[in-house]
């Protein structure tokens, strides 16, 4: 891996040291009042499903859901920041940093938070008996495919908008919405076939049933290669569109 | 063989889109030189210095830096370059010290090269006590400094400075001109833009003055007042305005009405005054001065540089 890609990551650890504790709470607090509140509040009525508690079948949703929202808060404002009022990136392209490392740098902050987050949260969640296969421990690395795929498109949007106003309309019509139906909560076989075809574009939706199947220990609903060959496009598209959207913005 | 010049540029165009930044200029900067860029806003200067610190393709012409081309070689040379941009961009969420640290990372200095050069450096521009503390608080002199300090992280061979000094109180440009003449003494090659003419008078061995994207002079400061101005000039303003400028026709070498007062360019200027007095003219203030590079532009370009 290129130094720079290093030194870049390096710079978004550092900035991050001021944050740790206010965004540990959001990360590893708010998926617990989650799975209490709705995994065995609202567990208590549903009941099983298909012989799994409703808490263990949230729980690989949750934890994917959580990965998706920190890999879109991550590259909304702080990206645009970077452009507009810190002009982080303006500063990096004065040097040998390249437009790859600055990406790269800051995609793998993420997944250098992503892993920890969900191993933690992992830990916890056996306390509650929420997990049911050892094939849990690989949920850290799907997790970390989701926020790549999902960071990078993002990243190219916010490289190309000058008003913050947009990320408004990315969280309501975007973030939300596909929280809700990526098959988080319930099976996305239970919404109608049209909406089932937006789940099943959705970065996060292959996620949560790459980390589902490894927490159940049962085969997901498509087969492993083509939950992971929408990752990878997504990764493989998003990087293109964050690439040139820097290279565009940067080039003056 | 004398050494090839450090930038070379030969009919260098920058365009965007219709508007034409730079318009086919010529210039070499040699290595140990403090060479100046010097017009007033929206000469070309800036679109100048982001082509030359390979962040803006040139349009057109030939550009080569260290011996390289920009386009091709650009992260080779700005691991070589040192710059402080016009626009602040410092991270104001890191402390003064890891600004220089992180900074540094991204020229591939280790980690503990990269905290020797802070600590060598906030000492050079004097913020050593400042060192913890956040970026927010200090001052536009201490931001400027500071992004100094961070544009000599990795030992450059040449510092591109765009507008050093705009928007610092006097004192503050004081200290940073000091800094700099230290930096020009250890032989780091200096590029700078301005458009105040005493920090051209005060860094600059060489210097181009541009205007509308072109080059309209070149030479050292002293070279050009001499070739553009006389030694002296003397300011005159008048109660009922500049009307009079007429009567002091063959007063000096030359005079330039202005909306406020009257220049007359004389070899010596207690001669020209006399001369003014004799004609019967009662001048409501009159100031003799040595010639500026102000002078030099007003005549090239018949404007003042800072409105």
């Amino acid at each position: 891996m290129a130094h720079s890609t290093v030194a870049v990551l390096e710079r978004h650890l550092t900035l991050y040291r001021r944050l740790f504790w206010a965004s540990a709470m959001s990360s590893f607090l708010l998926p617990v009042l989650f799975l209490v509140s709705i995994g065995l509040g609202v567990g208590g009525y549903v009941g099983d499903l298909g012989g799994v508690s409703y808490l263990q079948w949230i729980v690989p949703g949750v934890m994917a859901a959580t990965a998706f929202q920190m890999a879109v808060g991550e590259t909304t404002y702080p990206v645009l920041g970077d452009f507009k009022w810190t002009r982080g990136y303006h500063a990096m392209r004065a040097t040998p940093v390249r437009i790859g490392d600055m990406v790269a740098g800051q995609v793998l902050f993420m997944v250098v938070r992503v892993l920890p987050q969900t191993a933690v949260f992992l830990a916890i969640v056996v306390l509650f008996g929420g997990l049911r296969s050892w094939w849990s421990v690989v949920t850290p690395l799907v997790c970390a495919a989701v926020v790549v795929a999902s960071a990078l498109p993002v990243m190219g949007v916010s490289a190309r908008i000058d008003n913050d106003g947009y990320f408004a309309l990315l969280f309501r019509f975007v973030m939300i919405p596909m929280t809700l139906f990526a098959g988080v909560f319930f099976p996305v076989a239970q919404l109608p076939l049209v909406a089932q075809w937006l789940a099943w574009v959705s970065p996060l939706w292959h996620g949560v049933e790459l980390c589902r199947a490894a927490t159940l220990g049962v085969a997901p609903p498509w087969p492993i290669w083509a939950h992971a060959l929408c990752l990878v496009a997504w990764t493989v598209a998003g990087g293109w569109f964050a690439m040139r959207g820097f290279a565009r913005r940067l080039a003056v | 063989m004398a050494e090839e010049p450090l930038i070379v540029a030969r009919g260098l165009v920058k365009r965007f889109g219709e508007f034409t930044a730079v318009d086919g200029i010529d210039v070499s900067v040699e290595r140990g030189e403090a060479f100046g860029f010097l017009g007033p806003n929206g000469a070309g200067k800036s679109s100048t210095m982001r082509m030359i610190s390979c962040v803006s393709p040139p349009t057109a012409g030939e550009l080569r830096i260290l011996g390289m081309d920009p386009v091709r070689d650009g992260v080779a040379i700005r691991g070589r370059l040192g710059v402080c941009p016009q626009l602040g961009n410092l991270d104001t969420d890191l402390s003064v010290f890891e600004n220089l640290t992180t900074y540094a990372r991204y020229f591939g200095l280790s980690r503990a090269e990269a905290r020797r050069r802070a600590t060598e450096l906030l000492e050079f521009v004097q913020l050593a006590d400042r060192a913890k503390g956040k970026v927010e608080p200090l001052s536009g002199g201490m931001k400027q400094r500071l992004t100094i300090a961070r544009a000599l992280v990795n030992d450059p061979e040449i510092v591109l400075l765009d507008e050093p000094t705009t928007g610092l109180d006097p004192q503050a440009r004081h200290l940073l001109w000091e800094r700099l003449y230290q930096l020009k003494r250890q032989g780091v090659t200096l590029v700078l833009t301005t458009h105040y003419m005493d920090e051209a008078e005060q860094l600059c061995d060489r210097l181009v003055v541009m205007d509308g994207g072109r080059i309209v002079a070149e030479g050292s400061p002293r070279e050009l007042i001499d070739r553009y101005s006389t030694p002296e000039v003397v300011e005159l303003r008048f109660a009922g305005g500049a009307e009079v400028a007429v009567k002091l026709d063959g007063v000096g070498e030359r005079v330039d009405a202005l909306p406020d007062r009257v220049l007359v360019y004389a070899r010596d200027g207690d001669a020209a005054v006399a001369e003014v007095h004799r004609r019967g003219l009662s001048p409501s203030s009159v100031l003799v001065r040595r010639s500026t590079l102000e002078d030099v532009f007003l005549h090239l370009t018949g404007r003042t540089l800072v409105d």
